[in-house]
């Protein structure tokens, strides 16, 4: 699965905790869930069992961490997917 | 008492602890009790003359003994803590989405029963219910928050 592919998937799993569904259509690399996508950072933790869900992987502390911009999330994804 | 150790390290003391039992608690699962008092400080007001107990209320019995006993369980792993332990446990509601099906009125004993959902990056899911003396259900809904440990400072 290559990066592209990724982030049109990871859009599916953050489109729940994003209320203004308007600023997932041009989110890239660079986008800030918080700060950009205005999503709660308490639910960041949502994000991350969705996503461990939805790629069938395994998310340790360590790596929720980075998860910060969609950037990060799928390095994180990506490297637990080709594990 | 059962469960001694869980009363110890719950933060709320006085008017604002509303937990009175706990009847059953492992690591899925919680089941807690509290009666409400016909003097606490919020029915003079809600509502004069007429006493009902706020939903808020309702809404704080069913974290502490839903999200908060259970947390403080999973945290301390069931193994008790030594008395003298100065930690604390610092709880945070991040979000409720809750049903009120029935008023709840002073003096009531109410039930509460909650089923863990999730507790991961230190965060709990529960889905949590509240019954009467009568087991009709007065309150449901999901609830999640934060739970810290704060281990205090030597002065």
């Amino acid at each position: 699965m290559d990066r592209r592919a990724i982030l049109e998937e990871l859009k599916k799993v953050l489109e729940p905790y994003t209320e203004n569904k308007e600023l997932l259509r041009n989110i890239d690399e660079n986008t800030d869930l918080v700060k950009d996508l205005k999503i709660n950072s308490s639910n960041l933790v949502d994000v991350i069992i969705d996503a461990e869900a939805k790629y069938d992987i395994e998310i340790d502390f360590d790596s929720s961490e980075k998860m910060i911009t969609v950037g990060s999330c799928i390095d994180v994804i990506s490297q637990k997917i080709n594990k | 008492m059962l469960y001694n150790y869980i009363f110890d390290l719950l933060p709320y003391k006085s008017s604002f602890r509303f937990v009175e039992e706990i009847s059953f608690l492992n690591a899925d699962k919680v089941i807690g009790h509290y009666t409400l008092r016909e003097d606490a400080f919020f029915y003079e007001d809600h509502f004069p003359g007429n006493p009902v107990t706020p939903g808020a209320i309702l809404t704080e019995i069913m974290a502490q003994i839903g999200l908060v006993v259970l947390g403080i369980y999973l945290i301390t792993a069931g193994s008790e803590q030594p008395a003298d332990d100065a930690s604390l446990f610092f709880p945070l509601l991040s979000s409720v989405n809750v049903e009120f099906h029935k008023m709840a009125l002073p003096g009531q004993r109410l039930t509460v029963t909650s089923k863990k959902g999730y507790f991961r990056f230190d965060k709990l899911k529960c889905h949590v219910e509240m019954h009467d003396a009568a087991g009709e259900l007065v309150a449901k809904g999901i609830f999640a928050g934060f739970l810290k440990k704060i281990v205090n400072q030597p002065a």
